[in-house]
Parts: structure tokens; C-alpha cells; sequence
């Protein structure tokens, strides 16, 4: 086998009436690569030559094969040079004639015009055209999620419970580890940052004040919603994106299930009543693990921690924190269905629509802290 | 004539459930051949563990006289390139154009420069019936039909000489399944292939296959030309061939 593929090639040999080229061994699919550029060194210079090639001793000739043939006499006869190719087997003819049958223009693509700048503006016009298309489809979805709603709301038995509360157990429940961890460690960092600089001014107490606000009102909030976002934000694009590749939104519409009672609704609503009780949870946890690191690192006591905590934690910071939770949460779950929807037919669009659907979720969450904060501040809470 | 691929013994599970007991099989040089049975008798199955993508638990397959248990990376990678397949579904790359997923193969492979390829996968896509502007297109652009041929495009990339076809005509209309029935039987001839195909169109039975296996009860029911199959007296051919639309095409014939 070994011999074989370093005997593939071509002989030139010059004779009275001009220029003898003569392929052998065996022209398998694997040593095409190797012929090509033996084809371009030999074959290239040759100028209008009276040539002759003979493949009498070539065996294995694929179509591939034959194409690399034909291309280089294409080239020989564009270079001017008389080429007679001798030494077809039958096969070999048919496959010509098959290949010369088939054989397509080359499709040449007009190169784009315009300057830079030109294209610059076409692209920026387009990333702002689509905005406003997503934006406008948004709304749309709102607004059917809206009227269901409102539907819903006059008739309540046929809210899906049952979805509601699975998807309570899926957002909420089965999530509750990843938010013990994260959680634990903010309280952590929190108190180890803390420590360092309040350890220089002798007012180690204080640490106490600082994990508890910082915490309960920012902290929690934040990292779980951002976890859930991460965590059920994206399975629910996922999830209504394969079913609108598999049709299935399709199935449900024309049985007359609108996707916003079914899909949309019990998502949207179990998310709104999981994540605050998750912060609260996360707001223990958090404290906690500032606890540990005050008790370990600033010989704060468990008890002088806790008497210390019910003295500067006013109830308002955790209930301002857990309020937070709906709105995260609708807006998470909002994104992620409608990222779903969105999904078109391949594949390669449930990827992206999914860290898109992340993405959004994550900033919008960020940005709807920041106004919360502004807002809070200004009305003096 | 040679025999290309050969199934002896094989028994699969999954879990509790027996798939395949015992069955055995040859395939031809150069035949088109049929694997048949009822959802669920395992002809996917069976295909699959002839590419490789699936191991059966006991028993042999050999392909061009290879056996698929105890091959080196070479010689798989060497019966790769022999052999071409068409998945149900087309399972074109759903990112890259019909071009590129007619090239991909052979840029990854050949070494060849990228005018020759260009011009093998412009053949190639001509020769499945595709129009020439398709070769722009994106799997998610192309109709049925168009995605079974250019995924047949892209199993002829190479020239194998083996083509795997699970359910080649499923999802096309009558007109574009006996047209792509007649695409395989021509390029057989002009590329002299062998085929071996996953099918329950009894049209396609009937016009192109040289010879198919039965698949039931988890065993080959029937093996050999039409005609033999069609003289078994076994209950699932009866309903099979005999049913209300094989009765229908049994009278007409060819």
C-alpha cells in the first residue's frame, strides 16, 4: 500500500513532436491531494506546446480524479498548448463523458461595492432596523400575553395549575443547591472584604450591619435572579424552540391551546412565585455564611452575630429584596419564552436565540436593579 | 459476484427489549438492496450498526470484507471513505450552504485545490437533480425533496462505492419519490454502486431493488429477489405484499 502512493504521479518525456506526458500508478482518492501540486509543477510553465497524455498505466481513477484531470487540460488549452488525451479505458470514457455531462459554470459572485464607511452604515442601519423589528414583535408578545392573561383572570379554573406547579418545582426547588452555594460564597466574600477594613478601625461589629443590608436588599436578589436566569431563562427558550422546530406550537394552536395559557403563563407565573422565595432563602444562606467567615476570621460570636443582627436588619431591607423577586422574575421568564418563539426553523437558531435569551435576561435584570435603586432612594426607603 | 457487506449473527438489545436475534444477511456488488420490515423490526438499527455508529452484542458485520469489530483507525477511516450515507432526515450541516456540505469531505480529505472541488461539487450537485443556483442555499431553504438529494450530494462527494440509504423517498410526494427512486437506479449504473437502503415503500420495492431482506419477529424473515420473497407463506409478508395497497401493486407489477 505503501509504495503505491509514492508511486502516483506523472513522467514528462520530451519526443519529435512535442511533449509526452504519461501518468501511472494507482490515482485513489487519498493521493489527489499530492497529484494536484505535481500536476502545477510540471504542467504550469507550458506554453503553446503540442503535448500528449497518456493515462494508459493510471488505475483507480474516480471522479475526482477525473475532474483534477480535466480541470489541468482545461488549463494546458487556455495556456495555448494542443493537448490529445489517449489511453482512456472504457470506464474511464464513460466517466468523462459522464463528468462532461454534469459539468456546471463556475457561478462567479460579484464582489459587493461601496467603501468602507458605506458598508459601516448599511450594517448599523441594519442592527438598528432589526431592533425595532424585535422590539415590535416584544410588544406583540406582551400584548397576547396580556389579553390571555386578562382572559385568565375572569375565568381562573382554566389557568394551568398543575404546569404552574411543576414548573415551580423545575425553576424553584431543583435549583435551591446551586443557590445554597453561590449564595454561602457572596456571604463569604462580603464578610472577608469587610473584615479586612474594618479590622483597622477596631469596628469588627460592624460587619454585621454590612452583610445584613448588603445582602438581604442587593445581593440575594441579584445573584439568584441571575442564576435563574442563567439556569431556567435559557431551558425555556430551549425548550419552546424545539417544540416550534418539532411543530408541536403548531399541533397546539390549530387543537386550540393557545401557547400563552399552555407554554407561556404557568412558566411566567412559576418563576414570579419561586424567585422570592428563593431570595429569601438565598438572604439566610448569605447571612450565614457571613456569619461563619465573622465567627472564624473576627472572633465575632454566633450570638453577639445574631443580637447584633436583629438590632440593625429593619425588615423593610429583606421585604425590599424579596419584592424584587417578581419583577426579575417576570422579566426572565418573559425573554426567555419569547426568545423561544423566536426560534425559526435549523437548529443552529436554538443556540443562539438561547444566549440571547441569557443575555437579555441578565441585562434587563441589571438595569431594572439600578431604576429599583434609584427609585427606593428618592423615596427615602 | 462479490459480496460487499455481510451480516452473520447478530443479536442486539436495548435494555430488556431483543431487537435483533440472530439475523443474517449478504449484500451483492452492485445490487440495490432492500431492507424491510414493520416500525420497529430493527432495520434502522441494523443500518446503523453497519456504519459504525452502533455495536451490535454478539455476531459479525463485515463490510468490503473488513469486520467492523476489530478494524485499526485506518481501515475505518479507509471504509468511510468507501461508503456514503444518506441520513432520514438529510442531516445536512444546518450552519454551512449546500456547497460547503457537498465540499466538506473533500476539503478535509482530498488536498485537492479549491477550484477542482469547486467544480466536483458543481458535478455532483448537477448530477442529483439539483438546480445550480442550490448550491447557495442553506439546508433550512431547500424543500424536502431538495434536501434528500443534496444530501445524496454530499454521500457521492467522495465516490464511494457503498451507499447506506435509511428511507431515501419518506416525506417526498409520489412524483418526487419516483424520481429520486430513478436518480439512485441511474447512478448505480453510471457510478456502479452498490446500494443498500432502508425502506417501506412498496413502490421502490417494486421498481428498483434487486434483492431485500425481511425484517420481523426479530429475525430475517424472507431473503432473496421479489419473487422468492413474495412466495414465503410467513404471516408479516402476507400482510405486507398482500395488504390493501401491496394487493393493489402486486396486480400491476412492474
Amino acid at each position: 500500500m505503501k509504495g503505491d502512493e509514492l508511486q502516483a504521479g506523472i513522467k514528462t518525456l520530451r519526443q519529435e513532436d512535442g511533449l509526452l506526458i504519461r501518468g501511472y500508478g494507482e490515482w485513489r482518492a487519498d493521493v489527489l491531494g499530492k497529484l494536484a501540486g505535481e500536476f502545477e509543477r510540471k504542467l504550469a510553465r507550458l506554453r503553446n506546446e503540442k503535448l500528449s497524455w497518456d493515462i494508459s498505466a493510471v488505475s483507480g481513477l474516480d471522479s475526482s480524479g477525473m475532474v483534477l484531470l480535466l480541470h489541468y487540460l482545461d488549463m494546458l488549452e487556455a495556456q495555448g498548448c494542443q493537448v490529445a488525451l489517449t489511453g482512456l479505458g472504457q470506464d474511464q470514457r464513460k466517466l468523462r463523458e459522464m463528468i462532461e455531462a454534469y459539468a456546471a459554470p463556475a457561478v462567479t459572485a460579484t464582489p459587493p461595492r461601496g467603501s468602507r464607511l458605506y458598508s459601516l452604515l448599511v450594517h448599523a442601519g441594519e442592527a438598528v432596523v432589526a431592533a425595532g423589528r424585535d422590539l415590535v414583535s416584544f410588544l406583540s408578545f406582551l400584548g397576547e400575553n396580556f389579553s390571555v392573561l386578562l382572559l385568565l383572570l375572569v375565568q381562573p379554573w382554566k389557568m394551568r395549575w398543575g404546569a404552574i406547579v411543576k414548573n415551580i418545582e423545575e425553576a424553584g426547588v431543583r435549583a435551591l443547591p446551586i443557590i445554597t452555594l453561590t449564595s454561602f460564597l457572596i456571604g463569604v466574600v462580603i464578610a472577608y472584604q469587610g473584615a479586612v477594613q474594618l479590622q483597622k478601625f477596631g469596628a469588627n461589629i460592624f460587619v454585621v450591619d454590612m452583610i445584613a443590608i448588603s445582602v438581604t436588599r442587593e445581593l440575594a436578589p441579584l445573584i439568584t435572579a441571575i442564576v435563574v436566569a442563567g439556569r431556567t431563562g435559557s431551558s425555556y427558550t430551549a425548550q419552546i424552540g424545539v417544540m416550534k422546530i418539532t411543530q408541536e406550537i403548531d399541533a397546539m394552536r390549530i387543537m386550540g391551546f393557545e401557547p400563552h395559557r399552555f407554554l407561556v403563563l404557568p412558566r411566567v407565573i412559576a418563576v414570579m412565585i419561586a424567585l422570592p422565595l428563593m431570595i429569601f432563602f438565598a438572604d439566610i444562606i448569605g447571612i450565614v455564611g457571613g456569619m461563619v467567615v465573622a465567627n472564624v476570621h473576627l472572633n465575632i460570636s454566633w450570638s453577639e452575630f445574631v443580637h447584633r443582627l436583629q438590632n440593625v436588619l429593619e425588615v423593610k431591607h429583606v421585604w425590599i429584596g424579596i419584592a424584587k423577586g417578581p419583577f426579575f422574575a417576570w422579566l426572565i421568564a418573559m425573554v426567555g419564552c419569547f426568545r423561544g418563539f423566536q426560534v425559526s426553523r435549523n437548529t443552529e437558531s436554538i443556540g443562539r436565540y438561547t444566549t440571547v435569551s441569557v443575555v437579555n435576561a441578565i441585562f434587563l435584570v441589571i438595569a431594572c436593579d439600578a431604576l429599583f435603586s434609584v427609585v427606593f432612594t428618592r423615596l427615602g426607603i | 459476484m462479490n459480496t460487499v457487506v455481510r451480516v452473520s449473527d447478530v443479536v442486539t438489545r436495548f435494555g430488556e427489549n431483543l431487537v435483533h436475534d440472530h439475523v443474517s444477511l449478504s449484500v451483492k456488488e452492485g445490487e440495490i438492496y432492500g431492507l424491510m420490515g414493520g416500525s420497529g423490526s430493527g432495520k434502522s438499527t441494523l443500518l446503523r450498526e453497519m456504519i459504525m455508529l452502533q455495536k451490535p452484542e454478539s455476531g459479525h458485520i463485515s463490510v468490503f470484507g473488513h469486520d467492523l469489530q476489530n478494524l485499526s483507525r485506518r481501515q475505518a477511516a479507509w471504509l468511510r471513505q468507501k461508503w456514503g450515507v444518506l441520513f432520514q432526515a438529510g442531516a445536512l450541516y444546518s450552519s454551512l450552504t449546500v456547497a460547503e456540505n457537498v465540499a466538506i469531505t473533500l476539503k478535509e480529505y482530498s488536498g485537492l485545490p479549491a477550484s477542482v472541488i469547486d467544480e466536483i461539487v458543481r458535478m455532483k450537485i448537477r448530477m442529483v437533480g439539483l438546480p445550480d443556483h442550490a448550491a447557495s442555499l442553506y439546508p433550512a431553504q431547500l424543500s424536502g425533496g431538495m434536501v434528500k438529494r443534496a444530501s445524496l450530494a454530499r454521500a457521492l462527494a467522495r465516490d464511494p462505492r457503498l451507499l447506506f440509504l435509511d428511507e431515501p423517498t419518506s416525506g417526498l410526494d409520489p412524483i418526487g419519490a419516483e424520481a429520486f427512486d430513478t436518480l439512485i437506479l441511474e447512478l448505480r449504473d453510471m457510478l456502479q454502486l452498490t446500494v443498500v437502503m432502508v425502506t417501506h415503500d412498496l413502490d421502490s420495492i417494486w421498481t428498483i431493488v434487486d434483492r431485500l431482506a425481511v425484517l420481523g419477529d426479530r429475525k430475517v424473515i424472507a431473503e432473496g429477489s421479489l419473487q422468492q420473497v413474495l412466495h414465503e407463506q410467513h404471516p408479516v409478508i402476507r400482510k405486507f405484499f398482500y395488504g390493501e395497497r401491496g394487493r393493489l401493486r402486486s396486480r400491476h407489477g412492474k
